[in-house]
């Protein structure tokens, strides 16, 4: 089978360790993360993880099934690229010097959508957030004038399709 | 607003009370139903050890000569009669010393709850004396695990600790509890708890599959059971035997499922896997429907899964979810507790006898047994046969013994060839393949089933991994009966340099002090034999015997256990030798 991009949705509840105890079922299958976040979720008090992963689908499902078994787990969920509406969020540092020398720079920024988020004399900061291949873009594009420094959020992600995460919450409630 | 994530049933001990954490603890324990439990102490526990000493007549502690040793101690009595075990441990290297009991017990399905003592909370993370991540360490290898930095969560999360070791597929929980936590006083009321919003223990039964699964099996002409540990886990003991009898269907256990079913009811065919029977494997290759309950296919029972069982169907009855189609694909998953899709499937099975079918495994019996069997009960060789050493504890115990086995040779031998009419009564470390498993679970099954004659049966390798536990067995006098099958060599590794290494026994022989001499310096009635005509009176000697009991057997040094699928190989080219 095939590898490819998969992006694991994780709802837990808010517990100190559960990061570490889902990292370990993938360190367990010798399977390298490619991002992950972790963030608050729509429900209250529920906490989502978004995992990007390469692997094949059998081995994705096996690992949200090992994930889901987790106690303080509520449910995970796997889904493919076309299945989901992602985006990363990339910052990049430039020398103001450079900046001014050369306003192909400007050009680039914004053809690229990106926009500056701080500007001191000394350097800029660029935020674009977009797909992973326009980050990359931009960031060949940028490294001739000497990136200060530059970083790469985990992707997020939203399914197209719905979560029934609340529907399984309360189902709890009104059972115990 | 606070979000509830547990429920909790009624308050059951009626009245608030302050304590401190460490009472809180006892308490707890009490109010799960906990009369025995198995530790070692040091400081940062000492304060619930303080409150163990003023609690024994309700507690009874049983102080391990090393934490593994508690652990295994909690397993043998887990294992035996379904109660939670308890070990308990001081942080640092107390608390790591407990990590192979607790693999063990992940990797097995065995419901245990351990309590580690931690450093004061102001001092995580500092390096303090005797400070170590042990929720770090044991994450992956626990179902789950807490730390405890404030008395007032003590009641709750042990509550939960016991409900998540014992329900769904059961597991080790590790519960952390600073020792301020252990000081500190708290208003204690006890709930215990019925449920998490985020743990689901059992799926629902879906119907349908149950239906599709009976359709499968009434239309089969060469169906196969293969039963593991869920039948036990399950209590669905006497459910299963009705389905076997009620199908006619052959059934063979994996060597956790062993003891679900008497040994020498008609339709058990034995043990599959690396050292199980020749029939049950090869004909796993040649049945036409494969009916897996309560068992995860572990590669020691599929060999090579390319070619495993690839001409049947297979129907997989399991609690886990993660476990379908994890190894083997299953055609027909039937998701929930056996003692309830047992029972649907029971009302849906028409009865058969699939004679000409069952006579396939009797016909491999017959070669196995001219064979190997034959060979292993009379030898006529010089040193005396591990098999024929059990065969004598067979005659003692008729069967109703619990046998405690450690790993390798003499494991697999005495899982072939013991006896067993009543379920729970064989303990072996079958997953993790723990030496040094069975001398301290054999103390926790004797206390686990006191009315039951408990014979641990041990290598002279592992024995000596967790010898230090005589002492245990000397100061609470438990009546264990220790037989060592002594060859002198790490026999099972010693057997694979045979077959595959050319015979280079690299570190496999082993120079063994003078265990008869150990024993007696633990004041335990200890006896060698190494002559056959010895051995009979010998064993019975020992099975009589009302206190405990040491037997050392010199066997055959360089003996070989048959059958064996050797790795990489098909279930179906299992060599007889």
């Amino acid at each position: 089978m095939e590898k490819k991009n998969f992006t694991v949705s994780v709802y837990t509840e808010n517990n100190i360790g559960l990061l570490s105890r889902i990292a370990a079922i993938f360190q367990k299958r010798h399977i390298n993360i490619e991002s992950i976040t972790a963030s608050r979720s729509e429900v209250n008090e529920v906490m989502r993880f978004i995992i990007v992963v390469q692997v094949t689908e059998d081995q994705v499902k096996k690992i949200v099934g090992q994930i889901e078994k987790q106690i303080e787990v509520i449910k995970a969920f796997y889904h493919t690229d076309d299945e989901m509406i992602y985006q990363e969020t990339a910052l990049y540092k430039i020398n103001s010097a450079d900046f001014v020398k050369d306003l192909s720079i400007q050009d680039f920024i914004k053809g690229s959508n990106a926009r500056i988020v701080t500007v001191t004399p000394k350097f800029f900061v660029i935020e674009k957030t977009g797909k992973r291949h326009e980050t990359d873009s931009l960031y060949e594009k940028l490294k001739p004038y000497g990136l200060m420094q530059f970083v790469r959020s985990g992707t997020i992600a939203v399914t197209k399709n719905e979560m029934p995460i609340s529907n399984i919450l309360e189902q709890f409630d009104t059972t115990n | 607003m606070e979000v509830k994530t547990a429920s909790f049933e009624k308050v059951s001990s009626p009245k608030k009370t302050t304590v401190s954490g460490a009472e809180a603890v006892i308490k707890c324990l009490l109010e799960e139903g906990v009369d025995t439990l198995y530790g070692y102490p040091g400081g940062a526990i000492m304060p619930v050890y303080d409150e163990l000493y003023k609690y024994q007549t309700q507690i009874h502690h049983v102080l391990t000569r090393h934490e593994q040793g508690a652990t295994h101690a909690a397993q043998g009595y887990a294992r035996v009669n379904g109660k939670v075990g308890v070990a308990m441990a001081t942080s640092g290297p107390g608390a790591t010393n407990l990590v192979t009991g607790i693999a063990d017990a992940q990797i097995d399905s065995t419901p245990m709850v351990c309590i580690t003592g931690q450093v004061g909370s102001h001092l995580l993370g500092s390096d303090a004396f005797q400070e170590t991540d042990i929720i770090g360490i044991s994450t992956p290898i626990t179902k789950w695990n807490y730390q405890i930095t404030k008395a007032e969560e003590i009641p709750e999360i042990l509550a939960k600790a016991f409900f998540i070791a014992r329900s769904g597929r059961p597991g080790p929980v590790l519960i952390d509890i600073t020792k301020d936590a252990q000081f500190a006083s708290l208003e204690f009321t006890y709930k215990k708890c019925s449920g998490i919003r985020s743990y689901k223990p059992k799926p629902e039964v879906n119907l349908v599959e149950v239906e599709r699964a009976a359709e499968a099996i009434n239309n089969a002409k060469k169906p196969m059971i293969i039963f593991g540990q869920g039948v036990i886990l399950g209590s669905a003991e006497e459910l299963f035997k009705q389905v076997v009898e009620k199908s006619g269907i052959p059934a063979a256990w994996t060597i956790l499922g062993l003891s679900a079913m008497p040994t020498d009811h008609p339709l058990n065919v034995g043990m599959v896997g690396m050292h199980g029977n020749y029939g049950p494997n090869v004909l796993t290759n040649e049945c036409d429907v494969l009916i897996a309950i309560g068992m995860r296919f572990d590669d020691r029972v599929t060999g090579n899964l390319e070619k495993y069982a690839k001409q049947a169907k297979v129907i997989h009855f399991e609690i886990d979810p993660a476990e379908i189609n994890k190894n083997v694909h299953a055609d027909i998953p039937v998701l929930g507790n056996v003692n309830e899709t047992l029972k649907i499937l029971l009302e849906l099975l028409k009865p058969n006898k699939h004679e000409a079918w069952h006579q396939k495994f009797k016909d491999y019996y017959q070669i196995e047994f001219d064979k190997i069997i034959k060979n292993d009960l009379n030898a006529e060789r010089g040193k005396i046969g591990m098999a024929e050493v059990i065969d004598e504890i067979n005659h003692c115990s008729k069967g109703d013994a619990v046998i405690v086995s450690d790993v390798g040779q003499h494991q697999m031998v005495a899982c072939r060839y013991s006896k067993f009419n009543q379920t729970r009564s064989n303990v072996t470390s079958g997953g993790l393949g723990t030496m040094g498993f069975a001398l301290p679970a054999a103390i926790g099954a004797k206390m686990g089933a006191p009315d039951r004659d408990v014979v641990a049966v041990i290598g002279d390798g592992g024995y000596q991994m967790t010898i230090q536990e005589l002492g245990t067995i000397f100061q609470t006098k438990v009546p264990v009966k220790i037989v060592i099958l002594n060859n002198d060599f790490l026999g099972m590794v010693r057997q694979w340099q045979q077959l595959f290494f050319e015979k280079r026994y690299a570190s496999t022989e082993m120079v063994n002090p003078d265990f008869i001499t150990i024993a007696k310096g633990y004041h335990i009635k200890a006896k060698q034999v190494s002559k056959r005509e010895d051995l009979k009176e010998a064993v019975t000697e020992m099975m009589e015997s009302k206190e405990a009991y040491f037997l050392e057997v010199k066997v055959e040094q360089e003996e070989n256990v048959f059958p064996m699928v050797p790795t990489g190989a098909s279930v179906s080219d299992i060599r007889l030798e």
